[in-house]
């Protein structure tokens, strides 16, 4: 029983991982209509800028605020800079854009920080609480399951009850019409990028304390987020939250009761999410995006 | 017919000047000239100074007069730590430049992309700082030879040592799924010879975010001593790990992972005390060698023509035992500056002692044995520095 509690709570530890990053790929696709392939790299970058204020002595939550701060700032004139000239292209050059972003910020991080390991401090305590003999839950994973609900309340929240949440959802959906009513389509897209990369940073210093910062950090989060939202919905912050989770937990499971599952969990865990997928292409949770032709 | 008188006559000159000439490509009277490749830019670059300290040690073999007579020019490339790169810096090297040999490299992927090549040229790719226990096959690449002990060597000398004082550790190993992992792990449990004393072995992925349910895994089997066979990443977590679940288990780390600002320092020294690893190289930094002839020699090198060395990177004192064997060869070929005889030399060394090794360990080689270092000692680390214990452990 405390082995399969001790299972739980680590699929649980990387399910909450996931579940934010979820987080910041369904608010870009919400608000954008794409996947940033490039948000992991990103929360890296932001992380590395939180791990820096931290070395020249800022206390981590200021470090973690301005951090959001400036990942938000950062990711609007990115989008402007970068991204914006192929706002019209097809698809796929805009998924060759953001591989293309994927690799630079990824470059550039090492360049900047090298590609040693670096520790970062949690945000909550560094010790673990004990909940019965021979096992306990570390603080900062506690910590960042609150934050991950936080974050997905807040989200769900903007999307649901808010004029801005509806503007954002409403410039991804159709940007010809939303400029017919009024809305400014290009702040919004702005602001979805702002505020992606914002959930971004939260999840990159949720995430460095448990795996380490380097610039690698970012890439297995974000697979396994992505497998996540999609499983969830990727249109529904609660389904892809709960993906998140749910991808977690069942790599966790896999690798501690199925033969051989260490070795093949990634191909497990990705398996059922796709037969699951087979069955309700939107996910979980998701809507169906119908578009009128 | 005028193209094959020319190509006769110069048939006729090659074959008549190689029967007189000591010299291949690369060599002359007055010059040995040779290649090394390493990471200057990319995620590797930090190992990238290797090659500063093998040109700076030729400057400084140059300044005091060459060897037997010749100026040694050394062309560091930069391969960016990718193998296609590392590829297109061989050809160049031997192809446009015209080295000699191609000596000091790093890596195992970005050599894994030229073993063939070197081969098929038949030029010297020697000394190499990679552990993969694959160069060390003079059957089939007899043109290739590393020099830094092999993670299969190091492998057999943790085995060994467990099997003479611990003989009945259970053992957990922890391994990464690639070529690194298993060249350790099967050496590991082939020198052990007895499978049955591993009583778990889980592997991770490069891919994974952490290794903690390996780890719970580990514990869940009732393992006494954990062997930690992972990149500097996943050790340190691995580590971390253990201390958080009180798993008390001596452990084993590979030296791939042992440095202390990149894996204990993450992990916590706390969790870290206590852990084994190996060494075979002498630390400027341990006051113990404070007086050593090897490390005043390093230090002196260090100040005049390597500057930017750090003494906290171990391939930056290591560069220096490798180059100063590049230098043994080349005064032992004489004027004999073939690439054969080069080979031959290089794989005839005897209880040659390269300087920063440790007492008793010494570069031996041999026609069917191209693993020039397979003698490590034990160390453990004491909460602040690595301390060697034990004699030093040898491996054939």
């Amino acid at each position: 029983m405390t082995f399969f509690l001790e299972q739980l709570i680590i699929g649980l530890s990387s399910g909450g991982i996931y579940a934010i990053m979820a987080l910041a790929l369904v608010m870009i696709y919400k608000s954008t209509g794409h996947v940033n392939l490039a948000q992991g790299e990103m929360a890296v970058f932001s992380t590395f800028i939180a791990w820096t204020l931290v070395q020249m002595d800022v206390p981590i939550w200021p470090a973690i605020l301005l951090t959001v701060a400036v990942s938000f700032v950062g990711a609007i004139v990115l989008e402007r800079v970068v991204v914006r000239p192929f706002a019209k292209a097809d698809d796929l050059v805009v998924v060759a854009v953001f591989v293309g972003l994927f690799l630079s910020i990824h470059s550039l991080a090492g360049a900047i920080w090298n590609y040693e390991v670096k520790p970062f401090p949690s945000a909550f305590s560094d010790g673990s609480i004990s909940l019965m003999d021979d096992l306990s839950i570390r603080a900062h994973t506690l910590g960042s399951l609150l934050t991950t609900g936080a974050v997905l309340t807040a989200v769900w929240f903007f999307f649901r009850y808010t004029r801005l949440g509806l503007a954002l959802r409403a410039a991804a959906d159709n940007h010809e019409s939303s400029r017919l009513v009024g809305i400014n389509v290009s702040v919004m897209l702005a602001l979805g990028w702002g505020l992606a990369a914002g959930i971004g940073a939260v999840a990159g210093v949720m995430i460095a304390p448990v795996t380490f910062l380097d610039p690698g950090m970012g890439l297995a989060p974000l697979i396994f987020a992505l497998a996540g939202a999609l499983l969830g919905g990727i249109t529904s912050p609660f389904g892809a939250a709960l993906g998140g989770l749910i991808v977690g937990v069942l790599e966790a499971m896999v690798s501690a009761y199925v033969p051989y599952g260490i070795e093949f969990r990634e191909l497990i865990a990705l398996m059922l999410i796709l037969s699951v997928l087979l069955v309700r292409p939107a996910g979980l949770f998701g809507e169906i995006v119908t578009r009128r032709v | 017919m005028l193209k094959s008188t020319t190509a006769l006559v110069l048939g006729l000159t090659l074959a008549s000047g190689a029967m007189a000439a000591t010299y291949d490509k690369g060599a002359s009277d007055d010059e040995i000239k040779f290649g090394t490749i390493v990471p200057l830019s990319g995620p590797a670059s930090a190992y990238g100074s290797t090659g500063t300290c093998i040109a700076a040690y030729f400057d400084m073999v140059n300044d005091k007069g060459g060897i037997n007579g010749r100026k040694v020019s050394v062309s560091v490339q930069d391969d960016g730590y990718n193998p296609a790169k590392m590829l297109e810096q061989a050809r160049r090297l031997v192809e446009r430049e015209g080295v000699l040999f191609i000596a000091g490299n790093i890596g195992t992927p970005t050599n894994s992309a030229i073993h063939r090549y070197m081969n098929q040229r038949k030029v010297p790719h020697l000394f190499l700082t990679t552990g993969a226990s694959k160069w060390d096959d003079p059957e089939n690449y007899p043109w290739t030879m590393p020099y830094i002990p092999s993670y299969a060597a190091e492998g057999r000398i943790y085995a060994k040592y467990i099997k003479e004082n611990m003989p009945d550790a259970k053992i957990g190993i922890l391994y990464q799924n690639d070529d690194f992992g298993r060249d350790y792990m099967d050496a590991f449990i082939d020198q052990l010879g007895d499978e049955s004393m591993v009583v778990s072995a889980v592997s991770y992925d490069t891919s994974a975010a952490t290794v903690d349910s390996q780890m719970s895994t580990l514990k869940e089997s009732g393992a006494d001593v954990f062997f930690n066979v992972a990149s500097p990443k996943f050790a340190a977590q691995a580590i971390r790990r253990a201390g958080e679940i009180g798993w008390d288990a001596t452990q084993f780390l590979v030296s791939v992972s042992n440095a202390k600002s990149a894996v204990l320092e993450p992990a916590g020294l706390d969790h870290s005390t206590g852990i084994i690893s190996t060494q075979y190289l002498k630390e400027p930094t341990n006051p113990a060698y404070a007086e050593d002839a090897d490390v005043q020699a390093w230090q002196a090198f260090k100040a005049e023509y390597f500057p930017k060395a750090s003494d906290g990177n171990w391939w930056d004192w290591s560069c220096y035992s490798t180059a100063y064997t590049i230098e043994h060869v080349l005064a032992q070929a004489g004027d004999e500056l073939t690439r054969e005889n080069l080979m031959k030399v290089a794989s005839n060394l005897e209880g040659f002692e390269a300087p920063m090794l440790l007492p008793g360990i010494t570069v031996n080689t041999a026609a069917d044995d191209f693993a020039p270092i397979e003698a490590m000692s034990l160390m453990k680390f004491d909460g602040d520095n690595w301390a060697l214990f034990g004699d030093v452990i040898a491996v054939d």
